[in-house]
């Protein structure tokens, strides 16, 4: 891939060996398919944009005044029906919150060792095969990590549906994310830093948790914000493993717990107003907690000590 | 701020967690003035804890208004109904996972799956368990033609109607029983419940029982019919609503909410349109099924009587007779007879369910009261 | 900074002489306790990924076997879905033919759309433009599956009506494209599931193409530049052919997600009745596997409904595996190719 072809002759334009550079003004079809070529380019952006601005639009129109009211920010939802005004989403913003802390306790422990072996330990056969299985990981669907759970959760041991099994499923989903970004962000150390640790007798395990993690400890945090972000619109596993309550409830092990996707999903069973005003009030919430993650993921990234 | 450390983070991440936890409230008594009814019956036996039940979708509407208005009698009380399906609601029952089930069939006397759910429930209670009939939620044909505002039809028509042998709204079998309205020649559009749902089987048992064989399927949860599936009434409500022709079963509630023409039924004793008394008529018609308080009923989705609307679905709570933690039994007990209470009942019918007639009511009152 | 919101780059490390990125640490130990201790929970930490993804086959495949052995029909080749009462038929034809499709329509439009993307923002954008308009695309990524779903039925969908006609009047000829004389509104259209599927994966074959266009050797762009090229041609000759590769596994992964995507599916798509005559139109309707299982587990009950349901999460599971490892295969080329 390192030569390049340009293709000369019937195109026109590509000068004779002999004859020096040629300047002449791009014309003709060169000329137009260039213009072209720009004018598709931007084009694509632009209609890239009409669908992101419009959900937007339309999402802070229907649901940005329902984020005004206070007790969205402080109240449940408890003794609210459909056809009612009023109640908030503290019980889902809560919800969703503890899962992805949860979330994010157990799956960074296991994401950034797997990560570490793969850069530092892992050789061979081994190596191989676990990278290929967080590539499995990376693109397994999130109906199917819910299934999974629930075949282990609900129909092998018989437990209840618990906001618990939902966190397995999201920890599922979010290994990999984590594994894949610390991955980048421990390439990306020196090994002059490794080796300088070495010469000076440090034992390999201290130099990794001493000198190469905290070097690219920011890029890990940016890499488990993002994951965090990704897991947290998660429908499906709620869906299947996390029915909806009204009320605020901070046990994993009880019976429901609301977040905001399965507000959402409540909430759009009902053609009526309330209702649809929490739908978009809980969509706008959670597009802006997600966001909020992005941000703060972008904004650690840049203490970066590492950079590509 | 040039290096983040872990202990920096875990403190931050730790004053986030803390300033989120016990900021938020479930009190919102304040707002749920409207709930008014039969705040009255309930408040003298309040209890503080939380009941939990699940099951049947059909029931849900009025189970969060009856749990709504008990709350804001009894500000200690939260009663959870999760809305997952009848059948998953007896399972959670019989596995104790719940203190009672909805559902919208009473528990099955035969043997599926290799289990009897009404044994298995008295294994699990160490008491029979009883079906108490809550909520009667009658089932709109719901439809959106232009320029027709009113339509009758018969259990053969729809039948035909459902099965895809009528296929546009001009065609002689609608009108024929429906003299004087002009008919146009839209094409029908039949949209049925994609997902599984006890609507779908009452439904069924209701053409298949009226319809003098036009319906020939087994009645089932999953549609047999011809359509276009949308999920749960919602989508198929949504789906009317916007397609020109539309028609398709669906609680009455959702058939109010989005608007849509309801059709008369006529099972061959006249014209019904359906409303809270002719709902009511059809239910107090309805045969016990049960021993003593065991309060089965057998709808008779075939009568012939005028006046009483005959697409109906009646859901039961299920609870044990004799509850082994005594306490559980009365906070049952208190919030139940709320629910059965003509306040309440009545207050239902405003989101598209018919109260209990008040000769069952009377019934369920006395079960009820012997439940412990 | 190479993370992406995929939390996957296509960053490749040139392989030093010994055969080893440069940037990979020697993979050697000591021997001392803690650097067992900790190379040994870094192997665990590996080998436990290993279990959890044999696990999910394992434990899909004993929940699946139960109720395929109780199937009446073939389970590959029946379009009836039954699973009900004690002679249970179910067959995945009609889930394969709407999930492949759905999945085909959007990659036809979020592969093209998201290398042009790419290309506008790594090539064409003025370069204040540019990361602005990187993270802009990168923020439809925050907006979950189920707003797209309801969005998509609730206000976008009404606008694609005409464009359905206008397909039809165009390509009807085809079956593919003829609306059907009963199907659904357009909204409830594998076509336009596929249209919002195409705005969800359009953010990751943006970000991953936009990396790898991001890496072509200066060089390489300048030396094209320098032959007398137009801006087009520097394009076609130098940045295509060398994110090529990027771009097809940008590409598989994207596919990965749509075929896997339900709530946004399971919100927008009408199923189809029981014995619905076969329709090969994009302009009818049905039900993915994802959608299928989400409409199902609700009010799956019995060990066959459930088990039913979990083999058709089976099917998907290895579809999308096979999917990945194509995209891994493509990855790997291209490292053994590079330089």
């Amino acid at each position: 891939m390192s030569t390049i072809e340009l293709e000369a002759g019937p195109r026109g334009g590509a000068p004779a060996p002999a004859a020096p550079p040629s300047f002449a003004p791009k014309s003709g079809p060169r000329a137009l398919r260039d213009n072209l070529a720009r004018i598709v380019m931007w084009g694509a952006f632009v209609l890239g944009v009409i669908p992101l601005v419009w959900i937007l639009v339309s999402t802070i129109l229907k649901g940005g005044s329902m984020l005004l009211e206070s007790q969205w920010w402080t109240n449940s939802q408890a003794g609210i029906t459909d056809r009612r005004v009023g109640g908030g989403a503290v019980h889902a913003i809560q919800g969703t919150l503890i899962q992805a802390a949860v979330t994010t306790v157990i799956s960074v422990p296991v994401g950034v060792m797997t990560a570490v072996y793969l850069v530092e330990y892992g050789r061979g056969r081994l190596a191989r095969a676990v990278s290929f299985m967080v590539d499995i990981l990376t693109g397994i669907p999130s109906i199917v990590a819910a299934l999974f759970v629930y075949a282990l959760w609900v129909t092998t041991f018989g437990f209840q549906r618990v906001a618990f099994a939902v966190c397995l499923a999201l920890v599922l989903l979010m290994i990999p994310t984590i594994v894949r970004s610390t991955e980048e962000m421990l390439k990306l150390v020196p090994n002059e830093l490794r080796e300088a640790s070495y010469a000076l007798g440090v034992p390999k395990w201290k130099t990794i948790f001493k000198v190469v993690l905290p070097t690219a400890f920011s890029g890990i945090v940016t890499g488990v914000l993002l994951g965090v972000a990704r897991v947290m619109g998660e429908t499906a596993p709620l869906l299947v493993l996390g029915p909806y309550t009204p009320v605020i409830v901070t046990d994993l092990f009880a019976t429901n717990m609301a977040t905001l996707p399965t507000m959402i999903n409540q909430s759009r069973s009902e053609n009526l107003q309330p209702a649809l005003d929490r739908v978009w009030g809980a969509a706008l919430t959670l597009i802006l907690l997600i966001f909020l993650l992005n941000l703060l993921g972008r904004f650690v990234g840049r203490f970066s000590k590492v950079k590509s | 701020m040039k290096t983040l450390r872990f202990g920096q983070l875990a403190s931050i991440a730790l004053v986030g967690s803390i300033a989120l936890a016990g900021c938020g409230s479930d009190n919102n008594s304040g707002s749920g003035t409207t709930a008014g009814a039969g705040s009255s019956s309930a408040a003298s036996d309040c209890f503080t804890g939380t009941l939990n039940a699940e099951g049947s979708s059909a029931q849900k509407n009025a189970f969060e208004e009856a749990a709504a208005s008990y709350k804001a009698a009894c500000t200690g009380a939260q009663v959870n109904y999760n809305p997952t399906g009848s059948g998953a609601g007896i399972k959670q029952f019989i596995a104790g996972q719940v203190d009672f089930a909805g559902s919208d069939s009473a528990l099955k006397t035969e043997e599926k799956d290799g289990v009897v759910e009404t044994d298995a429930a008295a294994a699990f209670c160490g008491s029979p368990a009883w079906n108490i009939p809550m909520v009667t939620g009658p089932i709109a044909i719901a439809f959106n033609v232009k320029g027709v505002d009113s339509l009758t039809l018969t259990p053969a028509v729809a039948a035909d109607i459902f099965t895809g042998k009528i296929t546009t709204w001009n065609d002689p079998k609608i009108a024929a029983v429906n003299s004087g309205v002009s008919l146009p020649s839209t094409a029908i559009k039949v949209f049925f419940r994609s997902d599984e749902s006890g609507t779908t089987e009452n439904f069924t048992k209701y053409l298949a029982a009226a319809s003098d064989g036009g319906w020939t399927a087994e009645p089932a949860k999953k549609w047999t019919g011809k359509g276009e599936g949308k999920e749960k009434s919602a989508g198929v409500a949504e789906g009317v609503k916007s397609t020109d022709g539309g028609i398709t079963y669906v609680e009455w509630s959702y058939a109010k909410d989005n608007d849509l023409g309801v059709a008369k039924i006529d099972n061959g004793g006249g014209a019904v349109e359906l409303t809270g008394e002719t709902v009511g008529k059809a239910v107090e018609a309805a045969k016990p099924d049960g021993e003593g308080n065991d309060l089965r009923l057998k709808l008779d989705y075939a009568t012939k009587e005028a006046d009483a609307y005959p697409i109906l679905l009646v859901t039961y709570e299920v609870v044990c007779s004799k509850n082994k933690d005594a306490q559980k039994g009365k906070d049952i007990k208190s919030f139940l007879k709320h629910f059965a209470s003509s306040d309440v009942q009545k207050s239902l019918e405003e989101i598209g369910y018919a109260p209990l007639p008040s000769s069952v009511q009377t019934k369920v009152e006395a079960a009820i009261e012997a439940l412990s | 900074m190479s993370t992406s919101i995929t939390g996957r780059s296509a960053v490749d490390e040139l392989p030093g002489p010994d055969g080893r990125g440069p940037l990979h640490g020697d993979g050697a130990g000591t021997g001392r306790l803690g650097d067992r201790l900790f190379g040994g929970a870094a192997t665990a930490s590996g080998i436990f990924v290993i279990a959890l993804v044999t696990l999910v086959g394992v434990f899909l495949v004993a929940q699946a076997i139960p109720a395929l052995q109780a199937d009446q029909a073939s389970f590959l080749t029946s379009r009836e879905w039954a699973t009900a009462g004690a002679e249970p038929r179910f067959g995945i034809v009609d889930l394969l033919w709407a999930t492949v499709v759905t999945a085909v329509i959007a990659m036809a439009i979020a592969v093209p759309l998201g290398v042009a993307i790419a290309l506008f923002i790594t090539q064409y954008a003025p370069a204040w433009l540019s990361r602005p308009a990187a993270a802009t695309i990168d923020l439809l990524a925050a907006v979950p599956s189920i707003v797209f779903g309801f969005w998509g039925l609730t206000i976008a969908g009404q606008y694609f009506e005409p464009v359905a006609t206008v397909i039809d009047r165009a390509l009807g000829w085809i079956p593919f494209f003829a609306q059907p004389e009963d199907g659904p509104s357009a909204k409830s259209t594998l076509a336009f599931a596929g249209v919002i599927l195409a705005i969800m994966v359009l953010p990751i074959v943006t970000a991953i193409s936009r990396e790898v266009f991001a890496q072509v050797p200066t060089a390489h762009k300048e030396g094209a530049l320098a032959l007398g090229a137009t801006q087009w041609e520097m394009i076609r000759t130098a940045v295509l052919p060398f994110g090529k590769p990027g771009v097809i596994s940008a590409a598989m992964l994207g596919l990965g997600r749509a075929l896997g995507e339900t709530l946004a599916v399971t919100i927008l798509l009408s199923s189809l009745n029981d014995g619905a005559a076969f329709s090969s139109s994009i302009f009818s309707g049905g039900a993915t596997f994802a959608s299928k299982i989400a409409l199902g587990i609700q009010e799956a009950n019995t060990a066959t409904s459930t088990g039913a349901l979990i083999a058709a999460g089976l099917v998907l599971f290895v579809l999308t595996f096979v999917v990945n490892a194509i995209a891994r295969v493509v990855i790997e080329r291209r490292k053994a190719f590079s330089e």
